[in-house]
């Protein structure tokens, strides 16, 4: 048998259910390259490799019984994912050793589907960032060059599964922070339609854009992980009351006659012509398969990043409000009476970028200002949403970059804002428009760093994307490099 | 639009967050630019479109009215950086 | 100068469900501190807000009776400011599209009618409670109440006496006990009542700067507060001061408002539309069937009582007055006692008691099935009148079974006209020089040997019986 390590996680599933390998020798092989990988990756803000170990035993009695393709397969989640008793951070010094008293719907999912949590994966603090450079446990490195970034917000959950240390994790994306990553570090991620997956016990940042979905090492293991994880939550008034599931099973390959479009404005300036290149190449693989490639302008780009920033900054300023040294995590000392405790608590407890964010939410939802910026924002969304149904009166899928470059090395985004928020252009769209978007790997650039194709669907249109990603798959081996196997390529 | 350290003190007011000078005063050029780059916005026109706050039109999404057992006191409280067993404390907050 | 003072109500009201807004956790008053509580009305991270069903129903009903419009499209609002009372840090209320908006109430004070016209009413969510404990010089944080869903209900500036105010206020709680939203009990904090208050020039028509005062907990201080801060607001008029706009605090033991700290007063809500709660959109079949279900108000049912059970005006309206009084006479007519008699005997001796004990009618135990007893008993000439006042303030406090305290203390009337016979001898045997004044013609001393015969009979004999017996004998 190939390594272990270096299967995908229905491979592993699979080999689990015939009895090749046990569930405990599976997590075995986990913990082993997380002992071995984590000193220079620094994936985990927190391991549980106890209760995974008893989980994997406990689970072994349940697999000729399981239906779950994924039954036994390690994972570990996003730190801002609730877990009941673990601790979950966010990667914030404000949460302290916060252990939540309930169980994120997601996570409860995952765990009925057999999963064994191995921990919880490092991010930018709060989500906020496209780095993983600014969580308060240290900045997560790229499996592929160890000076890299792996992208953000959910860099922790690239990093762990491009570094093997697991088969997939649960990200969480508001503008980005699943695909971007997933390119970074060269594995497969989705951001499924807004309210297909429960964001209750997913600890917000801007609730209009949030979604949880997978990271991992190809479109079918995607496609396993949501038909776990969608579905009608009670306790999420947005999440959406459709049918769920069936997706792993209508993935067929067959592309022929769909229509694939590639919007002008995302293959203009400020994109690596490395990066355009893949783009192209990509949407080759497509239509050597039979799909169809369709030009068209997206004249709405320019406006993407304001009008998400405005958005997130704002509902984030209302969704951070609650971390106040009261109720849960880190107080401050030293305080003279309630509002020096409130202030003393929130200014040393939340990092730059997340201050930043809250100031300019602050600022635009502020009395004098709610029009000029906020009420036109969301103007903005409905116009931009508008363009989306537009598009997919042309094309079935649009096919994009996922980031203008591959990861810059470590260091060099966060001293301008501004320009780190731009680079955000061909994510942000898709959590506007409330639609799934799927990155998967392509290439890589002259330095050999991953490069990420981006599949945006029409709302709830899933099953299509992740279809034309397995297609793509099936042509190419991308997805299969291992930055510890490169020999073998 | 521009943005002064005044306005800055006012939301950092408002957010619960006291910035040292140094910072105050970087925090200020920063959300100067990109609120300047977030004009770009006022090339749109958004002349007669509703604000859209929810993308996907879901509505009336509602509970039963039926009780379910609340929580156990001590798990709520067991995070709290200051309790004494039934409540959280603060510094004096009563008129 | 004369002077004119202009008040607007701002009402916030807990409506009767047994959930909270949103959260499945009980809206139980009392209860230890942070025991009705769960993450999501404890603000944790990650938790979120689903809408509680009825209470969409009910600032439903509350709107209809009001006569307002109500809003098709609603969305919830955000209302962002730090307080510990407040665990996520922001307000859940609705801001740009209130449930019900353009009402109006038709008060009546003396034999004037005035409409109160409603600016708004909206849903939000009541916040925790704060209680400082000198020993440890901290306060305590208790969620039990956030969460509990309220209704706020704001007037337009229609008033210009604490007395309008007060028909408006007795005239809405009745309004919503009627519909069965609110209990309305004051001192439970589940009717409150913030008042803006200005006063003009008499004849003006612009409106003066006005204050907002708080922590007005009974009637009697939303009038006193009325009457002191009108006073202070024209004294500082005249002396050439402004009025400066704030909120001030009514401080029920110094009979005065103070000033609380203008900070509070400067605030910047940034209210935006919650994201977490998609919008609710009500049809017209769903306000039908809520109008189909809105009950016979206050007024319907007075005239109704005249008419139905020939009630005099004032005690129909005594009993209308209040949504529990009525529950109770309904179920006691309805248990067979004469409607007549079921009001005197509750306006009566159950008010008399009730004013005792300091009680609300829906605080008492006593229950209508006791009353109807009661009742019935003396109809049927179990016991006396008089007796019957003796059983009621007996049982009055725990709703002791009526029946069974008559039996056991003996109390049952006399009937037996042998018995009342005998006693009547004696009586007059005792008592020959009164027999004999009245056979002068003293016809006066009657009823001094009714009660003589009484006396004998320890009271439990019918005292139109005794009085008959009496008679006769004196006059054969």
């Amino acid at each position: 048998m190939e390594k272990l390590t270096e299967l995908t996680a229905l491979e592993l599933g699979a080999a689990i259910k015939k009895g090749e390998v046990s569930i405990e020798e599976a997590t075995r092989a986990a913990l082993e390259a997380v002992e071995q990988r984590e000193g220079e990756l620094n994936c985990f803000i927190t391991r549980t490799g106890e209760q995974a170990l008893e989980r994997a035993r406990a689970l072994q009695a349940g697999v000729k019984e399981t239906s779950s393709p994924l039954y036994g397969v390690p994972m570990a989640i996003k730190d801002n994912i609730c877990t009941k008793g673990v601790k979950t951070s966010c990667a914030s010094k404000i949460l302290g050793d916060f252990k939540p008293p309930y169980e994120a719907t997601a996570a409860e999912r995952m765990e009925r589907a057999g999963c064994v949590s191995l921990g919880k994966l490092n991010m930018d603090e709060f989500a906020m960032g496209s780095t993983t450079e600014t969580s308060f446990y240290g900045p997560t490195h790229n499996p592929w060059d160890t000076g890299r970034v792996p992208g953000g917000s959910s860099g922790g959950a690239a990093a762990a599964v491009a570094g093997r240390e697991c088969w997939y994790a649960l990200g969480s994306d508001t503008g980005g922070s699943i695909r971007q990553p997933a390119s970074y570090c060269g594995v497969t991620g989705i951001k499924p339609t807004y309210g297909t997956v429960s964001r209750y016990g997913l600890i917000a940042y801007a609730s209009s854009l949030d979604q949880i979905g997978p990271l991992a090492r190809s479109a079918a293991d995607c496609a396993a992980v949501l038909d776990a994880l969608m579905g009608k939550d009670p306790r999420d008034g947005t999440s959406l009351d459709v049918p769920a599931g069936g997706l792993l099973a209508s993935l067929t390959g067959d592309v022929r006659g769909m229509k694939i479009g590639l919007p002008a404005d995302c293959f203009g300036e400020g994109l690596d012509p490395e990066v355009r290149r893949a783009m192209l190449e990509a949407a080759d693989v497509l239509k050597s398969r039979g799909a169809q490639l369709v030009e068209f302008d997206f004249p709405v780009m320019e406006y993407m990043v304001p009008t998400y920033y405005i958005i997130a900054a704002a509902e984030a300023s209302s969704n951070l409000s609650r971390f106040d040294g009261v109720k849960y995590g880190w107080r401050a000392e030293g305080y003279e009476d309630l509002t020096d405790l409130y202030c003393k608590t929130r200014t040393q407890g939340f990092g730059a970028e997340v201050k930043r964010r809250i100031l300019l939410g602050t600022f635009v939802l502020s009395s004098g200002y709610y029009d000029a910026y906020y009420k036109k924002a969301l103007q903005a969304k409905g116009l931009i949403k508008a363009a989306f149904d537009d598009a997919f009166g042309r094309c079935d899928l649009m096919l994009t970059p996922v980031a203008p470059t591959t990861a810059p090395k470590l260091g060099e985004s966060l001293s301008d804002p501004l320009q780190m928020y731009l680079s955000d252009i061909d994510t942000v769209s898709v959590n506007l428009a409330g639609l799934p978007g799927l990155s998967m790997p392509c290439g890589f650039d002259k330095g050999g760093m991953p490069i990420g194709a981006q599949l945006i669907g029409p709302a709830l249109g899933e099953a299509a994307v992740l279809n034309a990603a397995h297609a793509f798959q099936m042509d190419t081996d991308w997805h299969k490099r291992s930055p510890y196997e490169k020999e073998v390529f | 639009m521009s943005i002064t350290t005044e306005m800055v003190d006012y939301i950092s007011d408002l957010s619960r967050l006291r910035l040292p000078q140094e910072e105050k005063e970087r925090m200020t050029g920063e959300l100067q630019g990109i609120l300047a780059y977030m004009d770009v916005l006022n090339t749109l026109d958004t002349s007669g479109v509703e604000p859209m706050s929810h993308v996907f039109p879901v509505k009336n999404v509602l509970r039963e009215d039926e009780v379910v057992p609340s929580g156990d006191r001590s798990e709520l409280l067991k995070n709290a950086p200051a309790s004494d067993g039934e409540a959280f404390l603060v510094p004096k907050a009563v008129e | 100068m004369t002077w004119e003072t202009v008040i607007g109500l701002e009402t916030h009201v807990e409506l009767a469900t047994k959930t909270k807004i949103f959260c499945s956790c009980t809206t139980a008053f009392g209860g230890a501190p942070n025991t009705h509580c769960c993450p999501v009305c404890m603000g944790m991270p990650g938790t979120l807000p689903v809408v509680n069903k009825k209470v969409v129903e009910f600032a439903c009903k509350a709107g209809l009776a009001l006569n307002c419009e109500i809003t098709r499209y609603n969305k919830f609002d955000r209302k962002n400011y730090f307080y510990p009372d407040l665990p996520k840090a922001y307000q859940i209320s609705q801001l740009y599209l209130p449930i019900a908006r353009n009402g109006r109430v038709t008060i009546q004070t003396g034999e004037r009618e005035r409409d109160i016209r409603i600016h708004e009413l909206h849903m939000e969510e009541d916040a925790g409670k704060l209680v400082h404990d000198p020993w440890v010089d901290q306060t305590k944080a208790d969620y039990n109440r956030c969460g509990v869903p309220l209704i706020e209900i704001v007037t337009e500036p229609d008033f210009r006496t604490a007395e309008q105010v007060i028909a408006y206020l007795e005239k809405l709680k009745s309004t919503l006990e009627y519909l069965g939203v609110s209990d309305c009990k004051m001192q439970e904090g589940s009717l409150r009542c913030d008042v803006n208050l200005s006063v003009r020039p008499a004849g003006s028509t612009e409106f003066g700067t006005r204050t907002e005062m708080k922590n007005l907990n009974s009637f009697k201080a939303i009038s006193r507060a009325i009457a002191y801060e009108a006073r202070r607001q024209i004294e500082l008029l005249e002396e050439g001061k402004r009025v400066i706009q704030e909120t001030r605090r009514w401080d029920d033991n110094k009979d005065a408002t103070f000033s609380m700290r203008s900070k509070e007063n400067a605030q910047d809500y940034r209210y935006f539309p919650e994201p977490d709660i998609p919008p609710l959109e009500l049809s017209e079949e769903y306000l039908d069937g809520l109008r189909k279900e809105q009950p016979e108000m206050a007024e319907e049912r007075k005239e109704r009582y005249q008419k139905e059970y020939s009630l005099p005006e004032y005690d129909a309206g005594q009993i209308t007055a209040q949504k529990a009084l009525v529950d109770f006479f309904e179920a006691t007519v309805a248990l067979g006692a004469p409607a007549k008699e079921a009001a005197n005997w509750m306006l009566g001796e159950m008010m008399r008691r009730l004013k005792e004990e300091e009680l609300e009618p829906k605080d008492m135990k006593l229950t209508p099935e006791n009353l109807a007893a009661l009742i019935s008993m003396v109809e049927q000439g179990t016991i006396n009148r008089n007796t019957a006042a003796k059983v009621f303030r007996a049982i009055f406090p725990d709703n002791a079974d009526a029946q069974a305290y008559v039996k056991e203390h003996g109390l049952e009337q006399v009937s037996d006209p042998v018995l009342v016979e005998h006693a009547v001898e004696e009586a007059f045997a005792e008592n020959a020089d009164a027999v004999a004044d009245f056979k002068a013609g003293n016809e006066k001393v009657l009823g001094f040997l009714v009660g003589q015969v009484m006396r004998r009979l320890k009271g439990k004999a019918d005292p139109k019986t005794v009085n008959e017996a009496v008679r006769d004998r004196l006059t054969h």
